[in-house]
C-alpha cells in the first residue's frame, strides 16, 4: 500500500512540474504577444505617411519623425563602423593568437563583463571624456558612445566563429607557404564571414534601440540635422521624451517611433537568425 | 617585382605578419584600455563628490539639490529590491521554460519557441518602459494591485510591505518589468547548460524508473548547478544597470519606503533622469558618483557569473 502511494505521489509530483514548466513558457509568449499586440494597435494607427516627411513637431503641431529616424540611422551607422573593424581584430587576435600569454584570457574575460555592462555608464564615460572636453553635444559623442557596445558583441562573436573554423584549412594553406597574416585574412576570416556578418547584425539589432547612452551624449534635436558635431535627434531618446509627455499627439507619435524601432530590430534579429546558426550567438 | 630575392618577399612577409599580430594585439589590449579609463574617468569625475561626502555617501538618504546635500542609500536600495524582486519572479520562470525547451517540446517545435523567447531579448527596453507605463501600469493598478492590498496587505509580518496606493507605478511594477526582461537571458542560458549534461547520465536514471521532473530536479539541475547560478547572476548584471524600462514605472521618488507599491528610485533611472538638468558640480558629481556604484555592483556580479560559467565549461572538456 505504501509503495502505492509513494508511486502516485511521485507522478502527481511530475505531472505539477511539467504543467508549471508549461505554463512558464506559456507565460514567456504571453508576454511577447501582449506587447507585440499593443504595439500594433497603438503604433498602426498613428503610422501616418507624414510620420516619413515631416519634422518633430511641436506639441499641437502635426509632425513626423523623419529627423529622429535619419539621425538614428547616422550614428547607428557611425557606431557600427567604428566598433566592427576594432571588434573584429581583437576577436581575431584572442582566437588566432591568443594561446599563449596573459592578455587574451584577461581580455577575453573583460569582454564578457563588458558585454553586459550598463549602457547608462557608458554614457555617463563618453559625456566625461567628449561632451565635457567639447562642451557641447553632439551625434559624434552618441556614436561613440554606440561603438563602444557594438565592440564587446563583434568580438564575442568573431572568436566564436573564428573557433569553428578546422584548423586544418589553416594547416592546409600554412602548408602551401602563406603567411599567417594571408592564412587569417584570406582563409579564416573567410570561412567564418557568415557568423561575423550575423554577429555584427546582432550588434546593430542592440545599438538601434538603445536608448541611455544617447542621453548624455547626442541629446535630441527638434530641427532637421545631418551636422555630426550637433545635438542630433534620435528615435529611442524622441520616443522616451514623447511618451513621458502629457500631450496626446507626442505620445501618438512615441507610439509610431516605437513601432518602427520594434520591428526593424525583430526584422534583423530573424534575419541574423536565418543566416547562420542560433547556438553560437552571444547572450 | 621580378628581380627581388626570395629571401627580401620571405622577409617582407614577416615583417607584414608581425605589423597584422601586433595590430590585432592592440585591438586587443584597447578592450582592456576601454574597461580601466571607464572606471579612471567615473572615479574622476566624481571626486568632488567623493571628497565632499566620503563612505557617509553611501548610506545617507539625503538628496536635497538645493542644499546640495546628496546620499546615495535611496536609488541604491531601489536598485536593489528591484533586481531581488525581477529574479524571484524570473528564476523559477526560467526555469520552467528552459525546462519546456529540452524536455517537453516536441522537436519541431523547440526551435521556434526558442527563438520566440530569444526575441523577447531582442526588444528595445525603451519599449518595455513604454508598454509598462500605458498599458501594464493601468492593468496592474486596477486588478492586481487592489487584491495585493486587500489579501497579503492584511497579512501579519509581511503585510506591510504590500499596502500603497494602487497608482501602478512603484518598486513592484518595475521589478516585474525587469523579470520579464530577464527572463529570456537565464531562461537560454540554463537551456545551454542544461544541453550540455552527458546523455548517458540521463538515460541511467531514467531507465531506475525516475519521472521527467525527478530527472530535471535531481540528476540535471545538482549536474549544472553551476552554469545555472552563472545565468541568473548574468540575468542580475542585467536587471541591476537596466535603465529605460524602470524609469518608465519606478515613479522617480527619493523616498525609502517599506511598501513595494510605493515609486521608488534606481541609480539607472536616478542618472537618466537627472543628469541633464544637474547643476553646479556638486550635483553632476554626485550623479556620477551613483554610476560609480552601479558600475562596481554589476561589474562583481557579472565577474562572479562569468567565473561560474567558465568553471561548468571547464568540467564539460573533463568528463567528455
Amino acid at each position: 500500500m505504501n509503495i502505492f502511494n509513494l508511486y502516485n505521489r511521485r507522478r502527481i509530483v511530475n505531472a505539477l512540474g511539467l504543467t508549471v514548466s508549461m505554463l512558464a513558457m506559456g507565460l514567456g509568449l504571453f508576454w511577447l504577444i501582449w506587447i507585440l499586440w499593443t504595439l500594433l494597435e497603438n503604433g498602426l494607427p498613428a503610422l501616418a505617411p507624414v510620420v516619413f516627411t515631416e519634422m518633430t513637431p511641436a506639441p499641437g503641431d502635426a509632425g513626423g519623425l523623419l529627423n529622429a529616424i535619419v539621425g538614428s540611422l547616422m550614428m547607428t551607422a557611425v557606431g557600427t563602423a567604428i566598433g566592427t573593424p576594432i571588434g573584429i581584430l581583437a576577436g581575431t587576435y584572442l582566437a588566432e593568437f591568443g594561446q599563449r600569454g596573459w592578455l587574451a584570457p584577461i581580455t577575453r574575460f573583460i569582454n564578457d563583463v563588458l558585454l553586459s555592462a550598463p549602457s547608462i555608464v557608458i554614457g555617463l564615460f563618453v559625456y566625461e571624456v567628449y561632451v565635457v572636453h567639447n562642451k557641447h553635444f553632439s551625434g559624434w559623442a552618441g556614436a561613440f558612445a554606440l561603438a563602444i557596445i557594438v565592440i564587446p558583441i563583434v568580438i564575442r562573436t568573431t572568436e566564436n566563429m573564428l573557433r569553428l573554423v578546422p584548423t586544418t584549412l589553416r594547416e592546409a594553406a600554412a602548408a602551401l607557404g602563406a603567411p599567417q597574416w594571408k592564412v587569417i585574412n584570406f582563409i579564416s576570416l573567410r570561412a567564418a564571414r557568415a557568423g561575423i556578418i550575423t554577429g555584427v547584425m546582432l550588434a546593430i539589432a542592440r545599438i538601434s534601440g538603445e536608448t541611455a547612452p544617447l542621453l548624455f551624449t547626442a541629446l535630441n534635436n527638434q530641427f532637421w540635422s545631418t551636422d555630426m558635431d550637433e545635438p542630433m535627434a534620435n528615435l529611442p531618446v524622441v520616443i522616451f521624451q514623447f511618451a513621458m509627455s502629457p500631450y496626446e499627439d507626442w505620445q501618438q507619435l512615441a507610439w509610431a517611433g516605437a513601432l518602427l524601432i520594434t520591428f526593424s530590430v525583430l526584422t534583423l534579429n530573424i534575419l541574423a537568425r536565418v543566416l547562420f546558426r542560433p547556438s553560437e550567438t552571444s547572450h | 617585382m621580378p628581380n627581388r630575392t626570395l629571401e627580401s618577399r620571405l622577409k617582407r612577409q614577416s615583417i607584414l605578419d608581425l605589423l597584422f599580430r601586433n595590430l590585432t594585439r592592440v585591438a586587443a589590449f584597447g578592450v582592456l584600455l576601454l574597461l580601466f579609463s571607464i572606471v579612471g574617468i567615473l572615479i574622476y569625475g566624481s571626486m568632488p563628490a567623493i571628497r565632499a561626502f566620503g563612505f557617509g555617501f553611501l548610506t545617507s538618504t539625503e538628496w536635497d539639490p538645493v542644499a546640495d546635500e546628496f546620499g546615495a542609500l535611496v536609488p541604491i536600495v531601489g536598485t536593489l529590491v528591484t533586481s531581488g524582486i525581477a529574479l524571484l519572479i524570473a528564476i523559477p520562470v526560467s526555469f520552467g521554460i528552459a525546462t519546456f525547451l529540452t524536455e517537453l517540446s516536441p522537436r519541431i517545435l523547440r526551435r521556434p519557441f526558442g527563438v520566440a523567447i530569444e526575441l523577447l531579448a531582442g526588444i528595445p527596453s525603451i519599449i518595455y518602459g513604454m508598454w509598462g507605463l500605458f498599458i501594464f501600469a493601468p492593468f496592474f493598478a486596477d486588478n492586481i494591485e487592489p487584491w495585493i492590498n486587500d489579501n497579503i496587505g492584511q497579512m501579519p509580518y509581511i503585510g506591510p510591505f504590500f499596502i500603497g496606493p494602487p497608482m501602478g507605478i512603484g518598486v513592484l511594477t518595475a521589478g516585474i518589468i525587469l523579470a520579464i526582461m530577464v527572463i529570456p537571458f537565464i531562461a537560454s542560458v540554463m537551456r545551454d547548460v542544461f544541453e550540455i549534461i552527458p546523455t548517458l547520465l540521463k538515460e541511467s536514471a531514467y531507465g531506475l524508473g525516475a519521472t521527467t521532473w525527478e530527472v530535471m530536479w535531481k540528476v540535471v539541475l545538482p549536474y549544472t548547478k553551476v552554469g545555472v547560478a552563472g545565468g541568473i547572476m548574468l540575468g542580475l548584471g542585467r536587471a541591476l544597470g537596466e535603465t529605460m524600462a524602470v524609469t518608465f514605472v519606478i515613479g522617480n521618488a527619493h523616498q525609502l519606503s517599506q511598501s513595494v507599491l510605493m515609486p521608488g528610485n534606481s541609480i539607472a533611472s536616478a542618472l537618466a533622469n537627472e543628469f541633464n538638468e544637474a547643476y553646479g558640480e556638486l550635483y553632476t558629481s554626485a550623479l556620477i558618483e551613483l554610476g560609480l556604484i552601479l558600475f562596481f555592483i554589476t561589474f562583481v556580479v557579472l565577474s562572479l557569473a562569468r567565473f561560474m560559467l567558465y568553471k561548468l565549461g571547464q568540467r564539460e572538456g573533463k568528463t567528455s
